[in-house]
Parts: structure tokens; C-alpha cells; sequence
């Protein structure tokens, strides 16, 4: 696995963008070659950013394979939480398995601060759609997003204290052993000494939508609230689109900071970043902290979209699935969570199941595929690691890392 | 920090890993709460929490005393059952500093294995005679550990043993992967529904002593697994081959100078976890008559914690850990004074989990890598 990585020379001082464009007509790439460099580098994602902003008003000339905007709207949320892990695993090096507690922990944040839950009080501020003599808190899901982000980052710094002291596979142990508790404190939440926190298995449903309220619906246009308007969908999906790119633009500049060079260090050698003076716990808590905030208002999100928030969703295997996107897109490398975030929720959404439709179309005998969609995660898990462990789009220095091992070489020999 | 330099020379520095270098132990929290707060406080705090326990096991004890022995024979049973799976874990991370994920599903997989076996191959019922029951249950014993020795060494070979080198979250991630693997291998095999088979150990009482009964299915497992736990310490302490386990979890390159074969001893480790996982899976479908594709996962993280409890590495500690736990999760399900109850069982073991490697990362027996002692 070794040699032929090394053999193709291909360290992180080639040529990067050498071989692209290898298509193009020589004019074409001579005159991109005279654009500023600024313009090429912001060329691709801009064009990719307005053709996703675009999307729903073409996706009905598009053939079957694509995703509906209901759709996406999940396949965004999944991959925000990702790109949300991934800061914990991929640039810190800290191995979460439990980071369906912080999607927990933001979609009930919504249900409290956006329902009929506390049915004691009514109190409204800025909400939306909803009639004002409704019971229960009704804040605007906009000021609930960073609520919900901000409390839980003080969720994802309150396990972090005392657990991120534990050596890696240690830490992966107890955030999952979070990941556990926190769904079955949600589930049977619903008499914490009397007073029903979180309905239990029901979950909390109807939640609030967003929207810009009355006067701007007036004024310019846009829908007073997303879930009564005639494009509820893709309101819902421009709104993800917005925060995924938040998401991934913070994602990017954070790596880029002091604290993601931290991070890097950390994650590449501990004693080694301590010694040159990095605060560990700190910036490790950060990394969780951040993290968390991410998911917690992608789990926020995705309750006002669902309009409900219910424990059946936060299971083990969310966790994993977000794994296998960070995993299958290259840890540590923003675009390829992006890309391997919204691959792989678009195969548990739709994908996996009209990939079985044709294939059972194919052998003429009816197979579920669907049903096996976590054999089908753990077996890209499997297979990433053992012969691309970089990922689809390798992150340059994880790259390095992972072909030439921070490991001494070993005096025995392997292969015997 | 506190059982790093107490406790003599510096733990298991494995050579496979640079970073051991980094201390391991003072990864204790107590650290952090020992800025918030003295030291006495941390520990009368501890101390106060297991003076509650003890209070609630007596006030428990108490109210009946019959129907807490029978409680505590559940837990017991429960806990064998979980040792021999949190053996297997040891083992494992003993030579390989891996938590190996896919050992519960080994387990599920031996349970299922076996469920066949006893229902189609050998089709046995309640009506069998002993003898052939008897027979046909040994042999269905010997074919579900030799499967997952079978199971385990090839995972091993196949996913792990090219991630030897690489860095240390890789292998562990792999483990992962493989057991929702696994378990989808259980579910195309055998499908969603719980594999039921008969109760063949019967659960009528085999002697009394006093008012405590000791039923059939639950002495069986005890006489399964001590003798099996007996032939593993012998193995392992007393063998030419347990010697190898022992050097090769102590320091690899130096057991390889030695003339040990360092991949051969890891390979046989992972055929005996994966044995014992199958053995675990027969007895765990004997007792409880049902097995489903998804069970070991649950039950793997239990044995886990076990194994963690009693101090990973440490194969004695497994043992305890597992019964502990099979004791807690039986009285938090079974006695009516002040108890949870079974929703609960789960956020206990893992609250209980967090608890041990936040305070005492090292576990009960303390934390001892090279295998036994």
C-alpha cells in the first residue's frame, strides 16, 4: 500500500491543476491560464454555487436519477453535520462516534423554543405562521438556529471537559457511549419528576417554521412562513443551501486560522504540539465545540423541516453514516465531506432504492436494497480504509500522513 | 497519573505506537476537578455515591431477600455470559491496542450459527433425549467456536493486519465498518426476525438452597464457562504459545527478535477471542432461546464496558467487570426498591462506562496490557 503512493511522485509539491482541463481546447485553456489567479480559484465553486441555487427552478427538465428538492433539503442538512464532524475527526484527529447527540441535542433545542410543548407558558418572540394565543414558546427559527448551535457547543464543551483527556480509541468509546444515553434520556424524558420534558417516544411535533414574516411578505415577496407557502420545498432548500455554504466557508477559514493549524498539529502529533506550546485540552474542547455547533443547528434545521422532533431518528447509526461521509469523502478535506456527504445521503434517500429498482428490473427477482444500506456503509467504510484511506478528494497533508505512516518503520518483518 | 507512577515501572509502552511515549494515564480527569475542586471533595463525593449503592443493595436485600438471590443469579449468569465476549475484547486490545468493534458481531453471528444448527441440522426439541441432546449441543458448541475463531482470524487477516502500521484511529474505524458489515451478513442470512429455538436446557430447578432456586439454564452456562475460563488462564499463562501472547503484547519487535512470530501470535489471539465469542453466542442463545442479527452490537458495547470496568488488558478484570455489570443491569431489572428500571439499564451501563474512564481510566484491577499480569 505503501510503495506505488510514494512511486507516483505525486507529493504535495506537484503540479496541482495540471492535468485538469486536459479536455479543453488549447485557446480555452490558455485564455483561463491568463485569468487572475483569484478568478481560477473561485471560478468552480462559484459556478457550482449558482447552478445549485438554481436547481429547483430546472430540476423538473432533469431525468428521474436526480434528487427531488424535498430531498435535498436532507442530503443538505446530512451533509452540514459532516462537514460539522468533520472539524473533530478530520482536523483534529479526535474520533466521534457519538455526534448524533449534538444532532439530538439541536432538534430538541427547536421542539422546546418552537411548539406547544411548555404548554404552562406562551411566550412569542418573532415566530411566525402561528396564531398568537398559541401556548408554549414560540421563538423565530432564525434566533433558535444560534440558540440552538450555541447551547449545543456548551453540550459538546461540557462532554468535552473531562473526556478529552482520554487517549483516541478511549474517546471514541465515551462519545459513544453519549450517543447512547442522550437518545434514551430523550426517550424516556417524559416524566423528569413530573414534568414532561420530552413527550418520550412521541417526540415533539408540530414545530414552527421559518419565515420572514408578514411585512417582508408584504414588502418584497418572500414567504411569510416556509411550511404554508406554495414553495414550501424550495424555500426550505435554499435556506440549507445558505447555511451549508456557511458552513463549509467557516469550515475552510477555521482550518486555514491559528486554531486549525492547532488542530493539525494536534492531530498529527500530540507531545510534539504540546512541546511547541499549543494548549491541548483547549484546543481540543474548541475543536468539540465547534463541531458541535454545526451539527446542533443542522439537527435544528432539520426539526423545523420535518416540522417534528422524534428519539427514533438519533440512533448509533446516524453517527456512522456521518462517519462514512467524512471517511468516503477524505477526513480533513472540507469539499470532499461535501461530496461525500451528499453521494452518500442521496443513496440513503433515494439513490440505494432506485439502484435496486433497476437492478431487481435487471435479474427480474425482487431485492430490497435499502435494507442493506448500513452493509453497504460499512463495506465503503472497509474498503476506503484498506485502499484509498485518503479519501475521494485527499486533503494534501492527510494524504502525506496516511501514505508515508507516522510510525517508525517496524523491525519485523510483516509479510511473514 | 495516579496509577501511572504509583504503581511501579511505567505501564505497557508498546512500541507500535510512538505517541505511547505521550503518559497514558494522566489523561485522568481528576486533573481538570482538581481545579474546580479539592481532591477530598472529588473523593468524598465517590465515596458518598458508593455508600448510596450499598445502602440501596441492603434496603433492596431487605425488602426480599429470596427474590434478590434469585436476582443476583440472574446477574451472574448475565455476567459469565458478557465475560466471555469481554475476554475476547481484552485479548484483542491487549496485543493490538485495537477495540475491536466486530467482536459482538462475531458473537451474533456464532448465536445465529448455532440457532441453525440446533433447528435444521440436528433438529432438536424439548423431547430429545438428554443424551442426544446432550451430544448434539457439545457439537453445536464446538462448530459455533470454531466458526468465529474462523470469523475473527479472517477478519483479522483481511481488514486489519494492512492497517498495522497506519495511524492509530484507521484500524479502529475499520472495526467499525466491519461490524455493520457483519451484521448485514446476519441479516441476509437470517433475516430480521429473532431466531427462536427451543428451550432445551429447561429452566425447572436443578437444587435449592434455602429459598433460592438454581435453574437448569442458568447452571448450565456456569458449568460451560468455567471450565473454559480455566483452560484460557492456563493457555495463557502456562503455554509456550501464551508466553509468545505475552512478549508480543509486552514489545513486538523484541518478541520478534526473540524468534516469536508476531503475526502468527496475533492471529491465534484473534482465533481464541473469536472462539470464545462463539462459545458466548451457543450459551447466550441457550439461555435466553433467541438471537437476532443486531444483538451483538448491544451486547458487544456491554462486554465492552466490562472489559473497560475491570481494567482493559487484564483478563481477571474482565471477569469481574462483566459480572459486575450483569449484576447491576439484573438488579436495576429485576428489585422494586427505588430502582430505575430497565428503561434506564442502558444509560446506567454507559453512564457507569463514562464515570470509569473519566475518574479511573485504568478500571478496577487496574489496566495491564500484556496479558494476565
Amino acid at each position: 500500500m505503501k510503495l506505488p503512493t510514494r512511486m507516483k511522485g505525486s507529493g504535495p509539491d506537484a503540479h496541482p491543476g495540471e492535468d485538469t482541463g486536459g479536455w479543453m481546447p488549447a485557446e480555452v485553456r490558455q485564455a483561463w491560464g491568463r485569468l487572475p489567479a483569484p478568478i481560477q480559484r473561485i471560478a468552480l465553486p462559484l459556478l457550482l454555487t449558482v447552478l445549485a441555487f438554481l436547481y429547483p427552478k430546472y430540476a423538473e427538465n432533469l431525468p428521474g436519477l436526480f434528487p427531488a428538492v424535498g430531498t435535498l433539503v436532507i442530503m443538505i442538512v446530512f451533509t452540514m453535520m459532516a462537514v460539522g464532524l468533520n472539524i473533530v475527526v478530520g482536523y483534529a484527529g479526535l474520533l466521534d462516534l457519538g455526534y448524533v447527540a449534538f444532532y439530538a441535542a439541536g432538534a430538541y433545542t427547536a421542539a422546546w423554543f418552537a411548539s406547544l410543548q411548555f404548554e404552562q407558558v406562551s411566550f412569542h418572540f418573532g415566530s411566525v405562521g402561528i396564531s398568537r394565543e398559541a401556548v408554549g414558546i414560540h421563538l423565530s427559527v432564525w434566533l433558535i438556529l444560534l440558540i440552538a448551535g450555541t447551547l449545543t457547543a456548551l453540550a459538546g464543551i461540557i462532554i468535552g471537559l473531562p473526556t478529552l483527556r482520554l487517549r483516541g480509541d478511549y474517546l471514541a468509546i465515551v462519545t459513544l457511549g453519549f450517543g447512547e444515553i442522550i437518545p434514551q434520556f430523550v426517550r424516556n424524558g417524559d416524566n423528569v419528576f413530573g414534568f414532561d420534558l420530552t413527550h418520550g417516544t412521541f417526540g415533539i411535533s408540530p414545530i414552527d417554521s421559518p419565515g420572514f414574516g408578514k411585512t417582508l411578505e408584504d414588502a418584497i415577496g418572500v414567504p411569510a412562513s416556509f411550511q404554508q407557502s406554495f414553495e414550501r420545498e424550495q424555500w426550505f432548500y435554499w435556506t440549507a443551501l445558505a447555511l451549508l455554504l456557511l458552513t463549509v466557508f467557516c469550515s475552510v477559514r477555521l482550518r486555514d486560522s491559528r486554531l486549525g493549524r492547532a488542530w493539525i498539529a494536534i492531530r498529527e502529533d500530540e507531545t510534539a504540539a504540546a512541546a511547541m506550546g499549543i494548549p491541548l485540552m483547549r484546543t481540543k474542547t474548541w475543536a468539540y465545540a465547534i463541531g458541535a455547533f454545526f451539527g446542533g443547528i443542522a439537527g435544528a434545521y432539520y426539526a423545523t423541516f420535518k416540522s417534528g422532533a422524534f428519539p427514533s431518528d438519533f440512533y448509533f447509526n446516524i453517527s456512522v453514516f456521518l462517519l462514512c461521509m467524512v471517511i468516503l469523502g477524505g477526513m480533513g478535506s472540507v469539499w470532499g465531506v461535501v461530496l461525500g456527504g451528499l453521494l452518500l445521503s442521496y443513496l440513503d434517500q433515494e439513490g440505494l432504492a432506485k439502484l435496486g429498482n433497476s437492478f431487481s428490473e435487471i435479474i427480474g427477482q425482487q431485492i430490497d436494497v435499502p435494507k442493506y444500506n448500513f452493509g453497504v456503509y460499512g463495506l465503503i467504510i472497509v474498503l476506503m480504509m484498506l485502499f484509498r484511506p485518503t479519501g475521494l478528494i485527499p486533503e494534501r497533508r492527510r494524504k502525506k500522513e496516511l501514505a508515508e505512516g507516522v510510525h517508525d518503520e517496524t523491525l519485523y518483518d510483516e509479510s511473514a | 497519573m495516579r496509577s501511572g507512577e504509583g504503581s511501579g515501572p511505567p505501564p505497557n509502552v508498546s512500541p507500535s505506537e510512538p505517541i505511547s511515549s505521550q503518559p497514558r494515564t494522566e489523561n485522568s480527569a481528576l486533573d481538570t476537578l482538581r481545579g474546580l475542586l479539592p481532591r477530598s471533595v472529588v473523593s468524598a463525593l465517590g465515596l458518598v455515591f458508593v455508600g448510596l449503592l450499598i445502602v440501596w443493595v441492603i434496603g433492596n436485600f431487605a425488602q426480599s431477600p429470596s427474590e434478590f438471590f434469585n436476582v443476583f443469579l440472574i446477574g451472574l449468569t448475565n455476567g459469565a455470559v458478557y465475560g466471555l465476549i469481554a475476554l475476547g475484547y481484552t485479548l484483542v486490545y491487549g496485543i493490538l491496542q485495537l477495540i475491536n468493534f466486530a467482536h459482538g458481531d462475531v458473537f451474533a453471528l456464532g448465536g445465529l450459527v448455532a440457532s441453525s444448527m440446533i433447528l435444521t441440522v440436528f433438529d432438536l426439541t424439548t423431547s430429545t433425549a438428554a443424551l442426544v441432546l446432550v451430544l448434539a449441543l457439545a457439537a453445536t458448541l464446538v462448530i459455533a467456536m470454531v466458526f468465529g475463531a474462523g470469523l475473527n482470524a479472517s477478519i483479522e487477516l483481511v481488514a486489519y493486519r494492512r492497517l498495522r502500521n497506519a495511524p492509530r484511529l484507521a484500524p479502529l474505524i475499520t472495526a467499525v465498518g466491519m461490524s455493520f458489515l457483519l451484521q448485514n451478513v446476519g441479516l441476509i442470512g437470517w433475516g430480521v426476525e429473532y431466531q427462536s429455538i427451543p428451550r432445551l436446557v429447561p429452566n425447572s430447578i436443578a437444587f435449592s438452597l434455602g429459598s433460592v432456586d438454581f435453574q437448569w439454564n442458568k447452571v448450565a452456562v456456569l458449568l460451560i464457562t468455567i471450565p473454559v475460563l480455566l483452560g484460557l488462564t492456563y493457555l495463557v499463562k502456562a503455554t509456550r504459545q501464551g508466553k509468545a501472547m505475552r512478549a508480543t503484547s509486552q514489545d513486538p519487535e523484541a518478541a520478534a527478535m526473540m524468534g516469536v512470530n508476531v503475526n502468527r501470535t496475533i492471529s491465534f489471539t484473534f482465533i481464541l477471542a473469536g472462539g470464545l465469542a462463539g462459545a458466548a453466542g451457543v450459551l447466550y442463545l441457550l439461555n435466553f432461546t433467541t438471537m437476532r442479527y443486531d444483538q451483538g452490537f448491544q451486547l458487544g458495547l456491554i462486554a465492552f464496558t466490562a472489559a473497560v470496568l475491570g481494567g482493559i488488558g487484564n483478563m481477571s478484570g474482565a471477569l469481574v467487570g462483566a459480572i459486575t455489570i450483569g449484576l447491576i443491569e439484573a438488579f436495576n431489572e429485576g428489585l422494586s426498591w427505588y430502582t430505575p428500571g430497565s428503561d434506564w439499564t442502558r444509560s446506567i451501563v454507559f453512564g457507569l462506562l463514562i464515570a470509569i474512564l473519566v475518574f479511573r481510566p485504568e478500571g478496577i484491577l487496574g489496566e495491564r496490557t500484556p496479558e494476565g499480569q
